[in-house]
């Protein structure tokens, strides 16, 4: 039967399928579509670097053209992963280097990637022509350099957020004279200043320029010289927007900005002095992401600006944007997806804006399209959250931290179940939540019974026992990444619920009460799970069996446990009991 | 599990029905008496529960070993939870039972003392329970809060960035903002970042530097001493300020320098990253210190 159909035609079918679910299920139809669907599948996508090695990702697919890898868990991002804990790209390079001599694109999140890397990808790939590396780190300028000097058909150079020790301005100034591929370069987490004027001659011999996102230490004078060489700019970040107010210096700004007719994504907006903010006018109405979380500037001159926008789709802003502000964006901008609101102080004492959740439910009530929502704020209450979930039932992210751990409904000093369980019963396509404020068993009963295509939860200081967290891990049937804090779960509904880690990508534990003893007795029982307990006090057999793990990092594998493991990190497997006996 | 209720949004929801445990307690609940109101949380393993607005903590003082790792909110995350295992292995594995119990009945207490009060609260116009008694705290740290380790969950390229704020203004204490510096041990196998703008001399980044490597040097004593000695709070003291470690750190230009020598501003300007360095291989530093000092000024 299979031989009815040849190959090729099976082949240039699968061409179609993009997406990694669609040809998992492909691959699963017969054996014959299994191989024939290895040998096109030109992109891979591996969530956790330590699922699975190199070697069997090599093996099964051997035509790979765009590799996609991700290390580290999400709470790394707020310095709970100690350094050194892993996820180092090294390995997969020198694999791929031997048997992907054609690979295209590598897009890297939350791993260590060293200039050495970095060198051999440059030298190793010759068609290469994307690398993103997103909140990655462990190297430096000099890394950056050599992707310059040797990739002769960069398209995009990406850095978005990663940690590099800035040595030197110095590797723009590698890339060739006659190197004209460039489509898009972030480089605005760097430090150091750039040569200008290689950056100017850069652009100019760009023509397929769309994302340009400079760094701090561009000066705002010098942006036109920039802007008017790319007219066809998409997504524009500008360095610090700020100089010593001339008028020659505004019209010369607003000018170069007026030629960006395609202009739809800003961001940068470093030290923003307001007086130049007028220059940017003109392309509002085709503005659809605007960044402006680094946007030191009060409400109103938020407002001014963000109510030209009649077109956006994506706001990050910081929370001097105030209640007020918020309401004046409910108002004009109609086609909102993605709110970000990030806090600007959030450390001090008092509140230092006027933002509350009145600015939340404002969003919510006139944006018909809000899905996406991030939020720092000093109060909630169940009322207001309960308003948002009715408001928006088509919600797909909503991610709320009140800035004080536990805080309760400030109306009535409840815990916030109730509203948190309207979130989820009203929202049925939420994919994501994050929880804050006080919270008991009581809403994670709600999230077991109604979250049901909720994929990845985040819970920090919430709840009174294991019973909630088994009510999350035995309800939520689509749960693929779990993530908490400071929570008081334990042994109890970790093993009860074991067979459910398998049907996840990974569990994040810290500062709970799940015992040593309870990580071993899991390691052993599921072989096909990495039981990390990550520790950097004494070995965990130094004490009794029934203290806590400071920190419990759960993932399913087919690669058994990893090699590259610091002292603090002990995986738990059938061997464990001896080595800890 | 009742369905969520419809509530008008300025007005108070009612109470959710909760079985009530009348006492002697209930009588003496208002807003005004805040010990009673103060919201208690327990953990399976603590003996008490912790005060979120710091009354325990006060009583306590800043250094007192603690039954409860919530003590880390104040005091830092590392020292809180060792003192928890090495102090009292309380940590029951069947510990949960026990708890759900005592988790309930302070839900119950809770439950009870926001009933009694809601009538206090209840004048319609603006509430401010939370803030009132966030300044019962007595926080010392100027303009700020002591720190959670990575909480707010904000990431620290964000935070750096928000160094130069310009709008805040009447600020008696330090500036706003943050700036995120690595801290390595030598000996250790791990890096921290801390934020040196929370600090406001040397004597507060000292200790707090102890409290964050504390438990990796009780890691190299314990090899040597029996499991029960535990290291006390002057033994370890003595590691940082005797002659076994000193604290030095790179400054703007590269330079390794002493910690200690220029005023705390200047420092905290220059400072790129810190370590602690063992005494024997910092000998030649403090000529260069002076140096420097001198050619600065």
């Amino acid at each position: 039967m299979a031989y009815s159909f040849p190959e090729e035609v099976l082949e240039h079918v699968f061409s179609f399928l993009s997406s990694d679910k669609d040809r998992n299920a492909v691959s699963l139809v017969c054996k014959s579509w299994y191989e024939i669907e290895r040998w096109c599948r030109r992109r891979i996508f591996v969530g956790n670097c330590y699922a699975v090695s190199p070697e069997i990702v090599i093996r099964r697919f051997p035509e790979v053209r765009a590799v996609e890898i991700k290390g580290k868990p999400h709470f790394a991002d707020f310095n709970l992963v100690p350094e050194e804990w892993g996820g180092y790209v090294y390995p997969w390079i020198v694999a791929m280097s031997a048997a992907y001599p054609l690979l295209e694109e590598i897009k890297l999140k939350r791993m260590v990637v060293t200039d050495e890397s970095l060198e051999l990808i440059s030298k190793s790939f010759k068609n290469f022509k994307v690398l993103v590396l997103s909140s990655c780190e462990g190297f430096t300028t000099d890394g950056l350099a050599s992707i310059a000097a040797n990739c002769r058909n960069l398209r995009e150079l990406d850095l978005r957020e990663s940690d590099v020790e800035d040595l030197s301005g110095h590797w723009l100034s590698h890339f060739p004279d006659n190197y004209t591929s460039l489509v898009s370069l972030n480089m605005s987490c760097l430090g150091s200043e750039v040569s200008f004027s290689a950056l100017e001659r850069l652009v100019a011999r760009s023509p397929n320029l769309r994302t340009l996102r400079l760094n701090r230490a561009v000066p705002l004078e010098k942006l036109p010289n920039l802007i008017r060489r790319a007219p066809q700019l998409v997504e524009f970040g500008t360095g610090a927007y700020s100089a010593e107010i001339r008028s020659d210096i505004l019209s010369n700004l607003a000018e170069a900005f007026s030629g960006c007719k395609q202009l739809k994504g800003l961001s940068g907006f470093w030290d923003v002095v307001p007086s130049y903010l007028p220059a940017m006018y003109s392309v509002c109405s085709g503005i659809t992401s605007l960044n402006l979380s680094y946007a030191t500037i009060q409400s109103p001159d938020l407002v001014k600006l963000v109510s030209q926008c009649k077109n956006l789709q994506r706001l990050w802003v910081l929370d001097y944007i105030e209640d007020s502000g918020l309401e004046a964006l409910a108002a004009s901008c109609k086609d909102l997806q993605e709110l970000r609101v990030f806090p600007s102080d959030p450390f001090g004492a008092e509140p230092n804006v006027s933002l509350t959740e009145q600015g939340l439910v404002s969003v919510s009530a006139g944006c018909p399209k809000l899905r996406s929502v991030l939020y720092f704020c000093r109060q909630m209450s169940n009322v207001a959250l309960i308003a948002i979930a009715r408001n928006r039932p088509e919600m797909i992210r909503f991610r709320l931290c009140i800035i004080e751990p536990r805080a309760p409904d400030y109306l009535t000093l409840e815990p916030l179940d109730t509203g948190f369980g309207a979130i989820v019963e009203n929202c049925k396509q939420l994919r994501r939540l994050s929880l804050s404020g006080l919270l008991t068993d009581r809403v994670f009963k709600y999230i077991g019974t109604h979250a049901k295509k909720l994929e990845m939860l985040s819970i920090a200081f919430a709840g009174d026992s294991d019973l909630g967290l088994h009510h999350v891990l035995s309800g939520c049937e689509s749960l693929r990444k779990l993530e908490i804090r400071d929570c008081p779960f334990g042994d109890k509904a970790l093993l009860a619920n074991a067979a459910k880690l398998e049907t996840m990508r990974s569990l994040w534990m810290s500062s709970c009460s799940v015992s040593f003893g309870a990580c071993k007795l899991l390691g052993q029982k599921m072989p096909r799970l990495n039981v990390e307990v990550i520790d950097e006090r004494d070995p965990p057999d130094s004490r009794p069996e029934s203290c806590p793990v400071e920190r419990l990092y759960v993932y399913r594998t087919v690669a058994g446990r990893r090699v590259d493991m610091p002292h603090f990190v002990y995986t738990m497997d059938e061997d464990a009991a001896l080595r800890f006996s | 599990m009742s369905m969520p209720q419809e509530h008008d949004y300025i007005g108070l929801n009612e109470p959710l029905p909760m079985e009530k445990k009348p006492s002697s307690e209930n009588e003496k609940n208002n807003v005004l008496n805040l010990k009673e109101t103060e919201l208690r949380l327990g953990l399976p393993g603590s003996g008490n529960g912790i005060s979120l607005f710091g009354k325990d903590l006060k009583d306590e003082g800043n250094n007192g070993i603690s039954q409860c790792p919530l003590k880390s909110f104040v005091s830092g995350a590392k020292r809180g939870f060792c003192d928890a295992i090495d102090s009292s292995g309380k940590w029951g594995f069947g510990g949960c039972e026990v708890d759900l119990a005592r988790g309930a009945k302070s839900n119950n207490i809770l439950q009870s003392c926001v009933k009694s009060s809601l009538k206090e609260i209840c004048d319609g116009s603006p509430v401010k329970p939370v803030e009132e008694k966030k300044n019962e705290n007595g926080n010392n740290a100027p303009a700020s809060k002591a720190q959670v380790i990575g909480w707010p969950p904000i990431r620290s390229f964000r935070k750096n960035s928000l160094g130069n704020n310009v709008w805040k203004d009447g600020d008696g204490g330090g500036s706003s903002g943050c700036l995120y510096v690595k801290v390595s041990m030598d000996g250790a196998p791990y890096l921290r970042k801390i934020d040196l703008k929370t600090y406001s001399t040397y004597a507060q980044l000292s200790s707090a530097l102890e409290k964050m490597f504390s438990c990796f040097t009780i890691g190299q004593y314990g090899h040597g001493l029996s499991r029960q000695e535990h290291l006390s709070e002057s033994r370890l003291t003595d590691l940082l300020h005797g002659s076994e470690y000193v604290l030095t750190y790179e400054d703007k230009d590269g330079d390794w320098m002493l910690v200690g020598d220029v005023p705390w501003e200047m420092f905290a300007d220059s400072c790129k990253r810190l370590r602690i360095m063992k005494s024997s291989d910092a000998i030649g530093l403090a000529p260069r210190t002076m140096q420097k000092c001198k050619s600065q000024n």
